[in-house]
């Protein structure tokens, strides 16, 4: 049986490399959107801090949830926060395009 | 269902790496931000399907109250403002990831194994030092703490003995499974946080943004080794290898290198570099009219931007000046030092925001070539960047930076406040050349006056 943290590691080890080489094909003038972007992405930190807000012997504000909580309401600045200022940023860069 | 739920993560996980790699140009880009919302819908949503008894009025709220704060904050953001609210995200990542270790610490009835122990460890202490550094950087590029670097002797001395606290705290958690511990632990890393940002100077942040998008990715790494999320672990790994790119990128265009940076105290020094110049030199000036005249009479011109060009605010006058040139029969482009803006490719947003057609606008290693063959190039707010001394000079301390070689092209008109150095105290001999033209003003007033030279 293979530890559940040998597979993670393996995830990430070869996340970092398909980060490595995505990210380098990113043209220069992008790298704000890029960013911006990645902020968005990183508020997948979220899914983490739901797993948190949950039922707990049938307590449900828990120190536990209400920090989840917390954790969902800042995540969810940078998700929705990110994704639309990128998507401001990049309908600058398009509308030149006509 | 915890099959289905793997699925579904790794549906939403490629979709990450998509909407990155749309970013490769302007068209696709698009697309890649929609593939990375459904992306994080998806993982959401998949997450409530392996939820046992979530507490939904809680999150209903907090996710609704998030979003309304950040769809304000990315509809009314102004462009040359991006750097903070970058930095402002990333510290809200940094305290999410804390909050999340915390919680999951006081999860009661949940044992964790030893690894995960660390791996709770790791992800908090990567998260507070994320959190706090961000918002010093916050304060420092929005203004609201001063942007010099502030350093005092016994600095590294005291980070390394945080650092020790910290890990020594980690170890006391690990055997007693200490909550005492672990907070203690929490608030060293956050106070080492502000420790290691405060040293670095204003001039450094591009680095400094870039290097905590990077700390923030690893952050959301932590916690996903801490949940064996592999959603999380693959979107935390490549915004962390995405922001370390980044902080490489403006090293080498700032030729520093990231220790120096790291340790910090540049932009604290004075300007005694300067004192090479020797005696007052000679500069022609000349007013906007003659500049005008110069540009409309050229086959070619590049505009070399930098900063001083959006804090005057200027881009969309020069965009309207540029258009004229154009229509005048000018070929008229603009070229970009990477670190012209205060975050990695901010001067194409900013120029972008002003209507600059994206064909116009190049990067410094395609354009530097074709200075040679320009008529005339206009610097306008920019000063270190078309520095000869960077290859020339090797006493210089910019001595091997990449430039723009501006002072390659047959006439240059430089568009300055003064006579001042630029932040690194460097006098330029550009300045000094005999095919060169000061022009002096502030930038949006002296762009005007050059849209009138050339518009009857």
């Amino acid at each position: 049986m293979i530890d559940p943290f040998i597979t993670s590691l393996t995830v990430f080890v070869l996340a970092v490399f398909v980060g490595y080489h995505v990210v380098w094909n990113v043209t220069p003038a992008l790298h704000t959107p890029l960013m911006a972007v990645t902020n968005a992405i990183s508020g997948i930190i979220v899914v983490g801090a739901l797993l948190q807000v949950v039922d707990i012997n049938g307590e449900t504000l828990t120190l536990t949830s209400v920090l989840g909580a917390i954790g969902i309401f800042l995540a969810s600045i940078n998700i929705f926060g990110g994704f639309l200022v990128t998507q401001r940023m990049l309908d600058m860069f398009k509308k030149k395009k006509k | 269902m915890e099959n289905i739920s793997a699925i579904l993560y790794l549906i939403a996980a490629v979709l990450f790496i998509l909407a990155l790699k749309g970013l490769s140009s302007p068209v696709s880009a698009l697309r890649g931000n929609l593939y990375g919302m459904v992306g994080m819908l998806i993982a959401v949503v998949t997450t409530f399907l392996i939820m046992d008894k979530p507490v939904l009025a809680l999150i209903g709220a907090a996710i609704a109250g998030g979003a309304v704060i950040g769809a304000w904050r990315a509809k009314t953001v102004q462009m040359t403002g991006m750097p903070e609210l970058v930095a402002a995200m990333h510290s809200l990542v940094g305290l999410s990831a804390v909050l999340i270790a915390v919680a999951a610490i006081f999860h009661s009835g949940v044992e964790h194994t030893p690894v995960q122990k660390v791996e709770l460890f790791i992800g908090a202490f990567i998260g507070a030092i994320t959190f706090t550094a961000s918002v010093v950087a916050f304060g420092k590029l929005s203004g609201k703490f001063g942007s010099k670097a502030v350093s005092f002797s016994g600095q590294h001395l005291l980070n390394l003995l945080l650092a020790i606290a910290m890990v020594g705290f980690g170890i006391v958690y690990f055997v007693s499974d200490s909550h005492a511990a672990f907070l203690a632990m929490v608030a060293v890393a956050l106070v080492l946080g502000v420790t290691l940002i405060i040293p670095i100077g204003g001039a450094d942040m591009p680095v400094v943004v870039s290097m905590l998008n990077s700390y923030s990715g690893w952050a959301a790494a932590g916690i996903g080794f801490t949940l064996n999320n592999p959603v999380l672990i693959i979107a935390g790994a490549c915004v962390g290898s995405s922001g370390a790119i980044l902080s490489y990128i403006m090293c080498k265009a700032m030729n520093r290198s990231i220790v120096s940076v790291l340790l910090g105290g540049f932009g604290a020094e004075p300007a005694a570099a300067a004192a090479g110049a020797s005696g007052p030199k000679n500069y022609k000036s000349g007013s906007a009219e003659d500049a005008g005249f110069l540009m409309s009479n050229a086959d070619s011109v590049i505009i070399v931007p930098g900063y001083g060009l959006a804090v005057s605010r200027a881009q969309h006058a020069l965009q309207e000046f540029a258009e004229l040139l154009h229509e005048a029969g000018v070929k008229v482009r603009y070229a970009i030092h990477p670190v012209a803006g205060r975050m990695p490719g901010h001067m194409n947003v900013l120029l972008a925001e002003a209507e600059v057609p994206y064909e116009q606008v190049q990067e410094m290693e395609e354009i530097n070539s074709d200075f040679s063959n320009t008529d005339v190039v206009l610097v306008i707010g920019a000063n270190d960047v078309v520095n000869p001394a960077a290859q020339k000079d090797k006493a210089s301390p910019i001595y091997g930076m990449p430039i723009l070689e501006a002072h390659k092209a047959r006439t240059v008109i430089v568009v300055k406040r003064s006579m001042n150095a630029g932040y690194a105290g460097l006098d330029n001999e550009l300045f000094y050349m005999d095919k060169t033209m000061m022009v002096f003003g502030d930038a949006k007033k002296v762009v005007e006056d050059l849209v009138k030279s050339v518009a009857h």
